[in-house]
């Protein structure tokens, strides 16, 4: 905690943080209004069923809630190696 | 044991729990009564956030407009969870970085502007005052259900109730009690969905019953192709299909999510734990326990369906069961035997000759003639309405959204204890969410309002009964709109809520955080822009406004409905910002260098990370 980094280390832990958030929000994005609304229609026709349910209507109400969760959970293990990185 | 024994048994022991912990909670400082203390679990406080944000609304209604409307309800459930994610990657660690305990006294200083500030505080009180009524509604419907009295009754008991609770303690006293209230509620929203799939699909787990196979008299057929086709054979649209158009249903979602990561009441939750690395870690914990009520969900949903139509739709109303019957005396349900056979037909639009109707009667709910035992009853014993009756389509029941979950363990035939669990957490999702929007709305005003701008040298006593007076002020005008709701069911008024913090806070935060180039007037303008548009649209189709009326469903503009239309208004918000930023002065050195401050981790400056300390 009492190392100051460099004004370059906090330059590449700023762009590698960005970097991450763009990666993560498009995942995010992918499968919430993508998949589970506007290819949904498409997705319930030509995927296979999850169970009885349609692939895209699944996405819907089951899928994307747990993507999310998923999303968050990497989130904070890799922003956590980026800070140890920074500590260190 | 009678149902009324188990529902005063379980009630009363979750209301003992609640009130012990709040009182080995108080908060004994300013710093724990307002974040209390920045020492709280990850996990405790993602628990305490689940119920704080799982509202009366999410646990009564939320089940029963998906049951209603099929994938159209997915807007609730991608929207409230999808939010999370915004919050949490692009939102708590900057704001938590720069320090202040609300969210208005961020705006005010990173848009150096007490008009900035104003405008925020207009803006988080509306949005509480809003949620609170959904809130309150929620209160009033499970009291309603529990003493068979009226709604307008329940809020007002509701109201007392919440008033009260809400006083005892701060931040602190709330976080633990609202780990009991998720735990009560967790399980009481769970069981019962265990007992009814156990019974419809053969499957212990409901989400694997959900899309498993519904165990019929004709042996097993894919459960969802079963509801399909109920929904088709009575003229609804397919279950798995909706009708609402692919953009409503894009910017509903999108509303609601960016809603969610600009409500002032969620980003303070995550000012309650130690370190960045714990409100990461917090904010995963939330989702997963959010997650088992909103995975929950829609298997509650389609299950209550099923069983709802199987046990009324062609049965006469003689043979119909009791709990019929009792919803219809709380006026949450009404049959009007339009072709006199005396049975209930249920119908959707699909049968009506114009193929766009399936209204019982004219006007959001019934008005029932008279009262409990002076009740108007109709030849078969139904209770009669004062509404015109509409006659273009075949369908004869009409059913509030709120009633599906408190029906669902009826149509189940699930035991009695199931449903007093019910009870208790129905009022533990409305008391936990209505105390924590109390906080933060009190603290609007009487720090954020009558404090930092209208009266600085404010006592700390007199801040404090400035505190009082908004509760109570928010609590009148919420039982208000709850005994006169100005939408048909509790989801719909709190998604306004969702809109007027999309277009609001989440891209005023937004910017205020990534670009430092928008200056006091782009944040200002926008904000203004973004909130007055959704505000107005909302008013006039809703209400309607003077010298204009009430605006129909063919004038919405690109056929986005007012939940829907925060999506536009922080498109708005976004482009008069920029547009305004860029042919005005640039922003003070100081404030750049304040958001570049926010941007760097607090490792790099060598500092330890312990929360925003009390302003």
């Amino acid at each position: 905690m009492s190392k100051h980094p460099t004004d370059e280390e906090k330059r590449d832990y700023w762009s590698k943080s960005i970097k991450l958030l763009i990666v993560l929000l498009l995942i995010w994005f992918f499968v919430s209004f993508g998949c589970g609304i506007l290819f949904r229609p498409w997705l319930d026709d030509n995927f296979p069923k999850i169970g009885s349910a349609p692939f895209g209507f699944w996405i819907a109400q089951q899928g994307s809630i747990i993507s999310f969760i998923l999303i968050l959970i990497a989130y904070a293990k890799i922003m956590g190696r980026l800070d140890k990185k920074l500590e260190a | 044991m009678s149902q009324n024994a188990w529902n005063f048994l379980f009630i009363g022991l979750s209301f003992a729990a609640y009130i012990f912990i709040a009182i080995r909670s108080r908060a004994g400082s300013t710093k724990e009564y307002y974040t209390a203390g920045g020492g709280v679990s990850p996990i405790t406080n993602g628990m305490a956030t689940a119920a704080d944000w799982m509202s009366a609304a999410t646990f009564i209604s939320m089940a029963g407009s998906l049951s209603i409307s099929g994938y159209d309800g997915s807007r609730f459930l991608m929207g409230w969870t999808g939010g999370f994610v915004l919050l949490t990657v692009l939102m708590v660690p900057f704001l938590r970085k720069f320090g202040k305990a609300t969210v208005p006294d961020f705006v005010g200083d990173r848009y150096y502007s007490q008009t900035a500030r104003l405008v925020a505080v207009v803006c988080a009180i509306f949005i509480c005052l809003t949620y609170i009524m959904g809130q309150m509604r929620g209160v009033g419907i499970v009291f309603a259900q529990l003493f068979g009295i009226e709604i307008w009754l329940g809020v007002i008991i509701g109201a007392a109730i919440v008033f009260f609770y809400a006083g005892l303690g701060g931040m602190k006293g709330i976080t633990y009690t609202q780990v009991a209230q998720y735990t009560v509620m967790a399980f009481a929203y769970t069981l019962p969905a265990i007992f009814i799939a156990m019974t419809l699909t053969g499957n212990i787990i409901p989400q694997l019953g959900f899309i498993g196979d519904y165990q019929g008299a004709d042996g097993p057929v894919p459960f969802l192709e079963k509801l399909n086709n109920i929904n088709t054979d009575l003229g609804f649209a397919k279950y798995t299909d909706g009708s609402l158009s692919t953009i409503d249903m894009f910017c509903i979602t999108a509303a609601l999510m960016c809603g969610t990561a600009g409500l002032p009441h969620v980003i303070v939750r995550f000012f309650t734990v130690k370190d960045v690395k714990a409100v990461r870690k917090s904010a995963y914990w939330t989702l997963s326990f959010i997650a088992v009520i909103y995975l929950t969900a829609p298997t509650v949903g389609s299950f209550a369906r099923v069983n709802l139509i199987e046990n009324l739709h062609d049965t006469s109303y003689a043979e119909a069961p009791q709990w019929m019957k009792d919803f219809e005396s709380t006026g949450q349900l009404a049959w009007i035997d339009k072709n006199d056979d005396g049975k209930i037909q249920y119908f959707g639009k699909g049968k009506s000759e114009s193929k766009k109707d399936d209204d019982v009667f004219i006007g959001k709910v019934p008005a029932f003639k008279g009262l409990g035992d002076s009740a108007e009853r109709g030849s078969h014993g139904q209770r009669l309405v004062e509404n015109e009756i509409v006659t273009n389509n075949p369908n004869e029941l009409w059913f509030g959204a709120d009633m599906m979950v408190m029906a669902s363990p009826y149509m189940g035939n699930t035991p009695k204890w199931v449903i007093g669990l019910l009870m208790a957490g129905c009022i533990a999702a409305a008391l936990s969410t209505a105390a924590g929007l109390l906080l933060v709305l009190s603290t609007a005003v009487s720090h954020d309002l009558m404090k930092k701008i209208i009266k600085p040298e404010l006592s700390d006593k007199e801040e404090i009964k400035w505190a009082r007076i908004a509760s109570f002020g928010a609590l009148v005008v919420g039982c208000f709109f709850a005994i006169n709701p100005p939408s048909s069911f509790v989801a719909k008024t709190v998604a306004f809520a969702f809109g007027l913090a999309a277009s609001s806070f989440f891209p005023t935060l937004l910017m205020g955080i990534f670009f430092k180039r928008i200056n006091k007037h782009g944040g200002i303008s926008g904000m203004i822009c973004g909130i007055s548009f959704t505000f107005l649209y909302i008013t006039y189709f809703q209400f309607g406004l003077p010298g204009l009326g009430k605006g129909t469903e063919d004038q919405y503009l690109f056929g986005i409905s007012p939940e829907g239309i925060g999506t536009i208004g922080m498109l708005l918000n976004f482009a008069v910002a920029f547009a305004v930023s860029h042919f005005t002065p640039p922003t003070p050195k100081d404030i750049r260098d304040l958001v570049d401050n926010i941007h760097d981790p607090r490792a790099a400056l060598g500092q330890a990370d312990t929360g925003p300390s009390h302003h």
